[in-house]
């Protein structure tokens, strides 16, 4: 049983594992939607005090916020007792695209040459991941939801919202990997 | 403890997001230059299942684990927030190859100076929260 966790899981079996993710969490009476706990974390952090938008009673999402650590703990397990051996099988093309960047493919998860010690302790690195993380924060929050409660839990329910959302994602994510990535890299 | 289903349930999600290499930076870079199917097979499966599920769940008026009925919030009609909020998003989830989710799994997973890129979060969200009633919704 271990041995078939172990092994880099499909794309279908993934999806529906997501799938039962937010069933789980209906049947609990909550809705998937991991953005959420950056807002409650600025409002722990004060916020509340200074901006209306975080004066809010966080522990209403606490659920989420214990969910979150559940997923750092998974994190965990899956480089520990459910780590692969295997390189990561990116297709040709993008490690050949990526090399057109100076980006080389290591077989890992993620390039050391972007989220090494190296990188980090550049100013350019610094920026560049603290930057990246802003418009994340900034852009979930501007769109209500992320991949999770936008493409997941949005799609599912038929929302026309959530689509537009998704086509933002994706207008967004293609400007920076075609035209600023070439730029930064 | 009335937490634990919410952890154990974060746990699995993680193993999932880490297995499937949702996390990777790579795999993200893959999907936005159309390179495989492997994100579009993910999300689209988590969807059209997700669907099925929603559609039972309201035909069926299935209740949560308490007996309350399971709702589903509409979302505000609009177009701006959702393209505009989405597109700087996607700027974002292409250059760390990470959205909030992840962000957190990779963490887990002993990529460190992901928490650069969380606490980069945590300043675009309180940015938002700031200047919120001066954006277009």
């Amino acid at each position: 049983m271990l041995d078939i966790l172990r092994q880099p899981w499909s794309w279908y079996a993934s999806g529906a594992a997501i799938a039962f993710i937010m069933l789980i969490l209906l049947y609990f009476g909550k809705s998937f939607g991991v953005s959420a706990n950056l807002r409650t974390m600025c409002t722990i952090a004060g916020a509340g005090k200074r901006v209306k938008f975080f004066d809010f009673d966080w522990r209403s999402q606490k659920w989420n916020l214990l969910f979150l650590l559940g997923s750092v703990l998974g994190g965990y397990i899956a480089s520990t007792l459910l780590k692969s051996d295997q390189p990561l099988q990116l297709s040709n093309a993008t490690i050949h695209d990526l090399q057109g960047l100076g980006i080389h493919f290591d077989g890992q998860l993620n390039p050391a040459q972007i989220f090494g010690l190296d990188f980090i302790s550049t100013p350019k690195g610094i920026m560049v991941l603290l930057f990246g993380g802003a418009l994340v924060g900034f852009g979930a929050r501007y769109a209500g939801g992320c991949t999770s409660g936008h493409a997941i839990s949005g799609l599912s329910n038929l929302q026309l919202p959530s689509l537009i959302a998704v086509i933002g994602f994706f207008i967004g994510g293609l400007a920076m990997t075609y035209f600023i990535l070439p730029l930064i890299f | 403890m009335k937490g634990l289903k919410f952890i154990l349930s974060g746990l699995v999600f993680g193993v999932i997001m880490a297995k499937s290499e949702a996390i990777s930076w790579y795999r993200i870079q893959e999907m936005f230059r159309f390179q495989s199917f492997h994100m579009y097979g993910i999300i689209g499966t988590a969807v059209i299942l997700g669907v099925a599920i929603v559609y039972l769940i309201k035909k069926f008026k299935i209740r949560d684990f308490q007996g309350n009925p399971i709702l589903f919030q509409d979302k505000d009609k609009s177009w701006k927030r959702y393209l505009i909020g989405g597109s700087i998003f996607g700027l974002g989830w292409a250059l760390t190859g990470a959205c909030p989710g992840p962000m957190f799994v990779n963490v887990g997973y002993g990529y460190y100076t992901m928490l650069v890129v969380i606490f980069g979060s945590l300043i675009g969200t309180y940015l938002y929260g700031l200047i919120k009633h001066k954006l277009p919704h």
